[in-house]
């Protein structure tokens, strides 16, 4: 018999940005907020404790703030006739865990999507023709504009004090921004990082190819900023661990730092963390969720009554509970019908290793999660795809995380992998090997999606992810051209350039990106999509579905600026008009 | 705050509370406005630091008290009428506020800061006496069992010392008209409710505070040393007091427990997150104001100057010491090679009075057990350093604190290994 507690106003399943924002939006409109989290707790105190912290063995190589893979995990195939294997290491992405999830771990680049980015079909069909669009991609408009999620852009930005120069304010050219971002209503709330020395050289030699290269926007605060909520950061220090660490400085824009201090003392607020949440609860009619079921640190079954569900978990777990929970029609791509775990994608990744010359002194290990220079000529739309072939591009750029001796001391090609030439490789190319990165959109297609595995199952017993993707053609296009474009930078600053461009099946083996999106994707047709442009389940109007699962497809930047826009848009809609009428915020 | 001297109190209230078996005296009503205004009061006493434990109903006592004649534990101070203070008349609850007088007769051990709650005007204290009756809910908490063996649990001794130590109770007289009112006010809240000399005044041979007043010599708040802590020179002495902070700088700091230079730390932390953060930006700045006016307990000493000399070295690779070298690793990531921090996130060591105090407990204290800042309503977020008592031994700790109390244009002495093992020895005995 399962434990029964008290009803709440909402409950949050899963409590990283996209919990902590709704949460904390909820909480002060007066409602009765529980998150519930899988993992422990994570704080600065304690988890990102200086000097501890800094430890590349323990955090990147062991994972210690992943999810743990022998509990549960994905499986993957490479097609629909596949049989798919469970991911046993830490390899293509890095799961979250715990408070904060990956938002406590990240790096912090943070950028907002092209406005065409949003509404991708229309936009090339404009521009292009239907027929540009080719057989089995399955691409659509995010069913929201940009302009009408600029002002949540905003409010996201401001609560991280993104550091950032803007390109373009109201329509206005910025010299020294991004000139192909989408307008922007004000600058960002902190000022762009100081350029490290790699990201000198990398500005210089591409505005001497006639580019105008940009400060990335970071969620590593420049300065010590106060954001609305009365939350303040530090500033960056430029240690080196962003990424896979929690950030000792205060400095990196994550949950703990810029929302908790002002959400978790509320008194109508409570959080309860080793809650794994298994499926929500329904009523009869199926079109009404009750609550949800999740098992404790005890392993005991508790039911979680609530008038509203949010799931915020990361994109995979949020499409799997739908799954699990039989909320919304499957995906079935035989068919081409259903909906849930429909258009997954994913980021295709490639760039370039410069090797500057002997001499160079780049201090690989100054460095911060966003700190660098890129530039946009070849991402979204920004350049004619015609004569291409390809839909989509990729972000460009140089950026530093750090240098940390076991994973960021990079080699030319051909060294050897241990021994006296390895470690005489690693000592030459310490100082002096920068990399370039293409970060790139991936579409969706008919035969990439998600499901419920047939035969593995999770430390629950439930069944786990099935993820089925592979890379077509037209993002192998995509990468083999833009990482084209970084190595054209690279060889302005050096001859000895080597070039990584990914070709054939994709490896979940190797690190890529953790920037997986869609499955539960959002629109303004139901039979194309989970959720509505408020992100609010068409079929179950108390249930929202927040996070990068609602992108339809993916674009050329890391995800975390419009999930946090989609956020607190939603958030805005909620208050505004669902809880004074609860009901379908678009009629179908 | 001084626990120590807190656990002074207890047991006299303990039996109070025992003899009264029967029901509240049905307290007359209070206006809605006299009983905000005794919240607003209780919160300028934080009588809450004591009588409410963590985690406790609000006033219900309970709060364990180590002393060095064994643990006591704080009362119930609810209008309970079994188990706490339901059944004082305004007179009773007078004579236990101010007189340090308990109802059943006792004499209260002076950790309750009678002789500071002696200059609350009456006028205040039925304000007070309002709030304690009718806007706090009852709590049935009978007093926990004291610790305290006899002979020394007799009370007898703390009566002469009362009437010895304790000062005149204060009137509804008006300030002088001579006086600025603002600074008054100041004056009133410090000595009275705020019992800031608690903390802040050295204590004589018989535990009792040196000056109660500013009229009583320059040992008035000019710092004292609590439970492994040494609670800041307040006056206006340049280096180790108040002297280079501004009103602005004080109002601050009591409103979010930092400000550009410092952050509260030890028993401060409490005291801002239970109390001044309460209070109004106008008696804020009437305890600034009459802060800054207290004149400098060592006249003539010069001014701290921010000196270059320690940066440019450390900057250029060359730190002076072994003490220097051991900031740069443990240290300057937050505190910066300059050592200025971040305003209102890593406090400044330059320049700092605590840094400059004499006593260097606080400075060593920190160094091992690490700070974290308390969260205010107008800053939220509590900025924490790390101890390092694991990670640096007594000479490490002795070496940096040294070198930190002379770089930049610090200038306070040097600390020994034993200074840090006394305090080592201390703190993990606290643990």
């Amino acid at each position: 018999m399962a434990i029964k507690k008290d009803k709440v106003d909402a409950v949050m399943v899963g409590f990283g940005w996209t919990g902590a924002i709704m949460a904390k939006e909820l909480v002060d409109a007066g409602l009765n907020v529980l998150a519930l989290e899988r993992g422990g707790m994570h704080d600065t105190a304690t988890t990102a404790k200086y000097p501890n912290i800094a430890d590349e063995l323990s955090y990147v190589m062991r994972g210690k703030l992943f999810q743990d893979l022998s509990k549960e995990t994905l499986t993957f195939r490479h097609s629909p006739d596949g049989t798919a294997v469970p991911y046993r290491q830490q390899g293509a992405m890095l799961l979250g865990n715990g408070v904060g999830g990956a938002g406590f771990h990240w790096n912090g680049l943070t950028w907002r999507p092209q406005a065409s980015d949003l509404q991708l079909r229309s936009h090339y069909e404009q521009r292009y023709g239907k027929g540009f669009i080719p057989e089995g991609m399955t691409i659509q408009d995010f069913g929201v504009t940009y302009d009408e999620l600029e002002p949540y852009f905003t409010q996201f930005e401001d609560v991280a004090g993104i550091a950032g120069k803007a390109g373009n304010l109201n329509g206005k050219l910025v010299p020294g921004g991004n000139r192909f971002e989408a307008p922007r209503s004000k600058e960002y709330p902190t000022p762009p990082l100081r350029d490290i020395y790699g990201a000198q050289l990398f500005a210089k030699a591409a505005r001497e190819l006639g580019h105008e290269p940009f400060p990335i926007p970071a969620a590593n605060v420049s300065q010590p900023y106060t954001n609305p909520y009365g939350v303040r950061l530090g500033p960056c220090n430029f240690c080196g661990f962003c990424e896979d660490f929690g950030c000792y400085m205060y400095s990196k824009s994550s949950p703990q730092t810029t929302i908790h201090p002002a959400l978790l003392d509320k008194p109508n607020f409570q959080l309860r963390t080793h809650c794994q949440v298994v499926r929500v609860n329904t009523d009869a009619s199926g079109k009404r969720a009750t609550g949800v079921t999740y098992i404790d640190a005890e392993g005991r079954e508790v039911e979680q009554p609530a008038d509203m569900v949010f799931l915020t978990a990361f994109q995979m777990h949020n499409v799997r509970l739908l799954l699990l929970s039989g909320i919304g029609r499957p995906y079935d791509p035989a068919t081409g019908e259903g909906v849930v775990g429909r258009n997954f994608a994913y980021q295709m990744n490639g760039g370039v290793n410069a090797f500057l010359p002997k001499g160079t002194q780049l201090n690989p290990f100054i460095g911060a999660g966003a700190a660098g220079q890129a530039i946009d000529d070849f991402n979204g739309d920004n350049f004619d795809h015609g004569p291409l072939g390809f839909i989509g591009g990729a972000n460009v750029r140089h950026n530093r995380t750090g240098g940390r001796p076991i994973g960021q001391a990079g080699v030319p090609k051909g060294t050897k992998k241990w021994g006296a030439g390895w470690k005489s490789a690693v000592q030459d190319s310490y100082q002096r090997m920068m990399t370039i990165v293409a970060q790139g959109s991936v579409m969706s297609y008919r035969d990439s999606y998600l499901s419920l595995d047939p035969t593995y199952r999770d430390a629950y017993g439930q069944p786990l992810l099935r993820v089925t993707f592979d890379w077509h053609d037209n993002e192998l296009k995509m990468t083999q051209y833009t990482v084209g474009q970084a190595a054209k930078i690279a060889r302005a600053m050096t001859d000895h350039v080597d070039v990584n461009v990914r070709k054939g099946h994709f490896d979940t083996r190797v690190y890529q990106s953790t920037h997986t999106t869609g499955g539960a994707v959002m629109g303004s047709d139901p039979s194309t999509s989970v959720v509505n442009k408020y992100l609010q389940s068409w079929d179950v109007h108390n249930l929202f579905v927040i996070g990068a699962s609602a992108f339809p497809q993916n674009f050329g930047y890391n995800p975390t600026g419009l999930v946090g826009a989609l956020s607190y848009w939603a958030a805005h809609a909620i208050r505004g008009q669902y809880l004074k009428n609860p009901g379908p915020l678009v009629q179908a | 705050m001084k626990r120590f001297f807190r656990a002074f109190l207890m047991g006299a209230s303990t039996a109070v509370a025992a003899t009264s078996v029967f029901a509240a005296a049905a307290a007359p009503s209070a206006d809605a406005a006299l009983i905000q205004r005794g919240e607003y009061l209780a919160r300028a006493g934080d009588c809450m630091a004591c009588h409410t434990a963590k985690g406790g109903k609000p006033f219900a006592g309970g709060v364990p008290l180590a002393t060095p004649i064994g643990t006591v534990y704080s009362t119930n101070i609810t209008p309970d009428a079994k188990t706490g203070i339901g059944d004082y008349t305004y007179d009773d609850f007078d004579r236990a506020l101010r007189h340090g007088v308990a109802k059943a007769g006792y004499t209260l051990y002076p950790a309750m800061p009678y002789p500071s709650y002696a200059k609350v005007r009456p006028d205040d204290v039925k304000a007070l006496y309002a709030y304690f009756m009718h806007g706090v809910a009852p709590v049935d908490a009978p007093a926990k069992q004291n610790g305290i063996p006899w002979p020394l649990s007799m009370r007898w001794p703390l009566g002469i010392w009362r009437s010895v130590f304790a000062p005149a109770v204060a009137t509804d007289v008006a300030a002088s008209p001579a006086d600025d009112a603002m600074l008054a006010r100041g004056r009133y809240l410090v000595e009275g409710l705020g019992h800031c000399g608690a903390c802040h005044t050295a204590r004589g041979a018989m535990l009792q505070e040196k000056a109660l007043t500013d009229g009583d010599g320059p040992a008035f708040l000019n710092g004292g040393t609590v439970e492994q802590w040494f609670a800041n020179d307040l006056r206006s002495d340049d280096a180790a007091g108040l002297g280079a902070w501004s009103t602005a700088d004080i109002v601050e700091f009591l409103k979010s427990g930092r400000n550009a230079h410092s952050a509260a730390f030890g028993g401060m932390r409490e005291v801002v997150a239970d109390s001044t953060q309460y209070l109004s930006d106008g008696d804020l700045t009437a305890i600034a104001t009459y802060l800054k006016s207290l004149a400098p307990a060592k006249p003539g000493t010069p001014a701290l100057a921010y000196s270059n000399a320690t940066a440019d070295l450390l900057r250029a690779g060359h730190p002076p010491t072994n003490g220097a070298r051991l900031f740069l690793d443990n240290c300057a990531a937050c505190h910066r090679s300059d050592g200025n921090g971040y305003a209102a996130v890593f406090p400044s060591l330059a320049l700092s009075p605590t840094v400059n105090a004499a006593d260097p407990v606080s400075l060593i204290h920190l160094v091992l057990d690490g700070s974290t800042m308390p969260g205010t309503a107008s800053a939220p977020t509590q900025f924490t350093m790390p101890g390092f008592a694991q990670r640096l031994s007594d000479e490490q700790v002795a070496e940096v604190v040294t070198f930190i109390r002379s770089a930049w244009g610090n200038r306070a002495p040097s600390v020994s290994a034993d200074d840090v093992r006394k305090v080592r020895g201390s703190v993990s005995a606290a643990r």
